[in-house]
């Protein structure tokens, strides 16, 4: 009986040895495929697991977390939330997250291995680093100025400092309360499926996803590629232009919504924004050297972002030829020509700072938490856009549109305030509401340079059609930011 | 000689003490218990340190509990230990402080489990079952002097098996199984006292039969080794086929039958040493598994989840329990995350029973899983080691069959949750909750600690009586008289049928 007992034992030590080698199987060499299974919940509860790191505008938390006890323990809040959505985005236990929380997502989760001193040793001891900071160049009264100044309009406004190209203010109306969206419960559910059904799109970034048709504002580009290219060299001499004026190769006759703009002068025609002579004007310049200028500018570029994409603004389809008829409609920012209220606080901008452009960022630096910088955003050399000549005869011709042109309502006391109004036309055969344009720039008096570039564009679908104007609709809102920014 | 190299030291140290102290059998020595005690010293700080490791990683305190615990686990072993070293001094150091070690960290288990599902916890009742558990250990080991009496209980055994086995049927099935009763608020499940007794009942009907199981038989292919029984002496086995499937069908707990074949094969084979019933058995086994797999539904989902465990993530439904058994196991890797900080809670319905391995594996890693079935696979060799030290064939075989009860089960789940075989409702002896199973494992141990008691006893004191002989004194005589004693006390109807 003793053999027998024995085989039996060795019988039993060979199932404990299988126990053994599958155990190691799959803790082993099949856990990288368990581990990273979408059906996994543990990275999911991980990334939860701790408060995420807060996003700073003006040395105060806009963002915070609540501790709900349940499995996925950290829920974002945010202050302020509709106000600072287009800069912060959501950060959702259920929808992912967009804008800074997921462009950021690194250091405020806490994964990024800059975050930790000794990263190793923190992989080995499963110990997590705590979410960093993201401190933003957001100054809160142009923030708070340009939305209260959209107020219940839809609408956009993108605010640059024109020196280095940081964003002061990132707005769209209407906005939500990434809040609503942070948990995983049925509110958050509901309030997703009302946000992402509304026809007022309010999870839409309309300052930097949307493209609009310039319209007016746009004559700033082709004036600039005018100037540059020789095409004008006396903005006071009259331009030879006719009106109406016909599109070349059609029978159209374009013509303009004010008196005196035929032959008129190239100041003239900016101050009081004579479409014809701008149409004449992109012709002249040629689709080359026009392209050649918004591309310097920023338009077609896919690539920008700030550090979240920016959706591309378009100035002619990027390899298709345009006739000349359609490039007199481009020049005056109408046909395909489409920019961002970004890409057009990017062209004002350019204008202030001397012809250059400064690539916009919205993150100054991160931190870890304990305050250790982690990485600064340093601001790219500056890419010259147009002549510094051309730079200054613009912002001669943007400042008489406030003093005694289109733009009177952005007038600021004690600075000078560059500006140009845009109405754009939209829709099949311009039915749709225009769009209100209006972007400036001003320097405050005995500064040396303009502080502030503002773009903001008004949708405005209750106005009565003949009262919108980037006048009257966009240049108050851009005068408030102004005076914000000029403020503080 | 089948007393092995293993006692030599114990043996020399008995003999020059009892050489050298005459008056009454010496008990210090030779039985080990110092060593008993050390162990369940480390056996009882185990698990209080594990329950200090969940309170820090949790809430980052020691848990307001941690004394009291401590001190309870602490009585409870202290109680055992009592009552091995006063009825059974001889036995085996090393089991007792197993199994406290591998109940305190079911207990540690469940707490850090009930930590998750605060609504549900399952610690204090675990923890009075536990305390139950040692109760009726001591209760075995003081009232059951020779572990030969239970032979004469073989066919009582057997038919208090079958009614245990049968009484669920009249109760309603709970997840798919029928293998609960419901009694005043408690869930009992007869099927693990079951175990016991037919390990009682094979043994006792094996010790008596094997030679006419072993010298009869057929021949086939007129090859020596696989001699098929015959006829006659075929009907238990094919009884006992019958029992497992009926089981299996009836209670839908395939787990449980598995291990009754299996426990069966194993003694069959013990006894007889003849591989045709081997043959026999497993071809029975294949045979009743497959026929059941395909048409029993319940079964025949359990085989398809462990062929595919991802089958319910591809169509879209979420992982299933298995799946998310063995993310846990991935999410532990060599190391573990550490006590209370895994998320095997994810697995949902019976995380702390069926699956309570796969806390074990995610937040002790590798390292001490592999400790635990270490652990397992110690407990298991002391019990076959006492079955080779045994003498008497009841007893062997009995000692083999409690091992074997313990090494199957700890297979057939802990394959169960890793993927290695199809899963099958059954308990982690001693670690998964469950009063039933906390209770008969008590019992197993109790039986192999009084077993080996007498399996190293007989040695010691035959040793020690010859010692006595040779120098000339009267040891001889108590000696005889003691046994004498013992033997009475049994005859006179002492209530040795455990658990009956």
């Amino acid at each position: 009986m003793t053999t027998y007992i024995r085989r039996a034992a060795a019988l039993c030590a060979l199932l404990f040895v299988a126990l053994l080698v599958n155990a190691a199987r799959v803790q082993i060499y099949q856990a990288p495929a368990h581990d990273a299974n979408p059906a996994n919940r543990r990275p999911t509860i991980a990334r939860w697991a701790q408060p995420r790191g807060d996003i700073l505008v003006a040395g105060r938390p806009v963002t915070g977390s609540r501790d709900t006890g349940e499995q996925l323990r950290y829920e974002r809040t945010y202050r302020n939330g509709p106000l600072y959505a287009p800069v912060t985005g959501f950060a959702s236990q259920m929808y992912g997250s967009t804008l800074l929380e997921d462009a950021e997502d690194r250091v405020l989760a806490g994964t990024e291995p800059a975050l930790s001193l000794m990263p190793v040793w923190n992989d080995m001891a499963r110990s997590r680093t705590p979410g960093g900071r993201v401190v933003t160049t957001v100054d809160p009264a142009a923030q708070l100025a340009a939305y209260t100044g959209l107020g219940s309009r839809r609408g956009a406004v993108a605010a640059l400092d024109p020196a280095t190209g940081r964003v002061l203010a990132l707005v769209s109306t209407p906005s939500y309360d990434p809040g609503e969206l942070s948990g995983n419960d049925r509110s958050a559910t509901a309030a997703w499926k009302r946000l992402s059904g509304a026809a007022s799109r309010p999870m839409l970034n309309r300052a930097i996803r949307r493209t609009y048709p310039p319209g007016s504002t746009f004559k700033v580009v082709t004036a600039a590629a005018a100037l540059d290219a020789g095409v004008v060299r006396n903005v006071d001499a009259p331009t030879r232009s006719p009106d109406p004026y016909t599109l070349p190769g059609t029978s159209t006759a374009l013509a303009n919504e004010v008196e005196g703009c035929a032959d008129a002068s190239l100041r003239y025609a900016f101050e009081w924004s004579c479409n014809t002579v701008f149409a004449k004007l992109g012709v002249d310049v040629g689709a080359g050297r026009m392209r050649e200028t918004a591309r310097g500018l920023g338009f077609n570029d896919a690539g920008l972002r700030i550090p979240f994409p920016v959706a591309p603004s378009g100035f002619g389809a990027a390899d298709a030829p345009m006739d000349r008829a359609q490039l007199a409609l481009s020049s005056i920012g109408q046909f395909d020509t489409r920019a961002t209220p970004l890409q057009m606080a990017m062209v004002t901008a350019a204008v202030a700072n001397g012809g250059s452009v400064r690539a916009p960022y919205l993150v100054e630096r991160t931190t870890s938490a304990s305050g250790a910088t982690v990485s600064v955003t340093v601001p790219r050399a500056p890419h010259p856009a147009m002549n510094p000549a051309t730079a200054a005869r613009l912002r001669e011709l943007m400042t008489g549109v406030v003093e005694h042109g289109t733009g009177a309502k952005a007038a600021v006391k004690g600075a000078t305030v560059g500006g140009k109004t845009g109405t754009a036309q939209h829709g099949v055969g311009n039915s749709g509401t225009p769009y209100a344009w209006f972007i400036s720039w001003a320097r405050a008096e005995g500064a040396p340079a303009p502080a502030v570039a503002v773009a903001v564009v008004v949708e405005d679908a209750d106005a009565d059609r003949g009262d919108i104007s980037g006048g009257g609709d966009a240049a108050p809102i851009a005068r408030a930011v102004m005076e914000a920014v000029l403020r503080g | 000689m089948e007393h092995r190299a293993c006692y030599v030291p114990g043996m020399t140290k008995a003999g020059t003490s009892v050489a050298a102290d005459p008056s009454p059998p010496a008990v210090r020595s030779p039985g080990r218990r110092g060593v008993e005690f050390s162990l369940l010293t480390v056996a009882v700080l185990l698990p209080v340190y594990g329950y200090c490791a969940v309170g820090l990683a949790r809430h980052g305190t020691v848990p307001p509990g941690a004394a009291g615990y401590g001190a309870g686990l602490a009585v409870l072993a202290l109680l055992a230990h009592l009552a091995v070293r006063l009825r059974a001094p001889y036995a085996d150091p090393l089991l007792l402080p197993i199994a406290v070690l591998l109940n305190g960290l079911g207990l540690v288990l469940i707490y850090r489990l009930d930590l998750e599902t605060p609504h549900d916890r399952a610690a204090p009742a675990q923890l009075v079952w536990s305390a139950l558990g040692v109760a009726l250990f001591i209760t075995v080991v003081l009232v059951l002097r020779d572990h030969r009496m239970l032979q004469r209980c073989t066919y009582v055994s057997m038919a208090a098996a079958l009614v245990l086995l049968a009484l669920p049927i009249l109760f309603p099935a709970v997840n798919g199984a029928r293998i609960w009763i419901r009694v005043a608020g408690f869930s009992i499940q007869p099927g693990e006292f079951a175990k016991v007794l037919l390990a009682l009942f094979f043994a006792g009907y094996l010790a008596g039969n094997r030679h006419a199981l072993t010298y009869t038989g057929r021949r086939l292919w007129g090859l020596k080794r696989f001699e098929l029984p015959t006829g006659r002496v075929l009907g238990p086995i094919v009884a006992i086929w019958v029992l497992s499937v009926g089981v299996l069908v009836l209670e839908r707990d395939l787990g449980t039958s598995l291990l009754f074949f299996g426990l069966f094969v194993v003694l069959l084979y013990v006894a007889t040493g003849r591989t045709g019933w081997i043959a026999v058995g497993l071809l029975l086994a294949v045979a009743g598994a497959v026929a059941v797999g395909r048409l029993e539904p319940h079964v025949h989902s359990r085989v398809e989840d462990w062929l595919h465990p991802f089958a319910s993530v591809e169509a879209g439904r979420g992982p299933g329990q298995l799946a998310q058994s063995l993310f846990a196991f991935a999410a532990g890797g060599a190391l573990g995350t550490g006590l209370g900080l895994g998320h095997s809670v994810l697995i949902g319905f019976a995380v702390k029973s069926d699956f309570i391995l796969a806390t074990v594996g995610e937040e002790l890693g590798l390292a001490g899983l592999t400790a635990l079935f270490l652990l397992y696979g110690l407990l298991v060799e002391r019990g076959y080691r006492t079955g080779l030290a045994l003498r008497d064939p009841f007893g062997r075989l009995l000692a083999t069959g409690l091992a074997s009860i313990v090494a199957l089960q700890v297979f057939v789940i802990a394959g169960g949750v890793t993927g290695l075989i199809p899963l099958t409702g059954m308990a982690m002896p001693f670690l998964a909750q469950g009063g039933s199973s906390v209770i008969t494992n008590w019992v197993i141990v109790a039986l192999l600690i009084r077993m080996s008691d007498s399996a190293r006893g007989q040695d010691i004191r035959g040793r020690a009586a010859v010692r006595r002989a040779r120098a000339g004194t009267a040891g001889r005589a108590s000696e005889a008289g003691k046994a004498g004693r013992a033997s009475k006390a049994g005859k006179a109807g002492r209530p040795y049928g455990v658990g009956s």
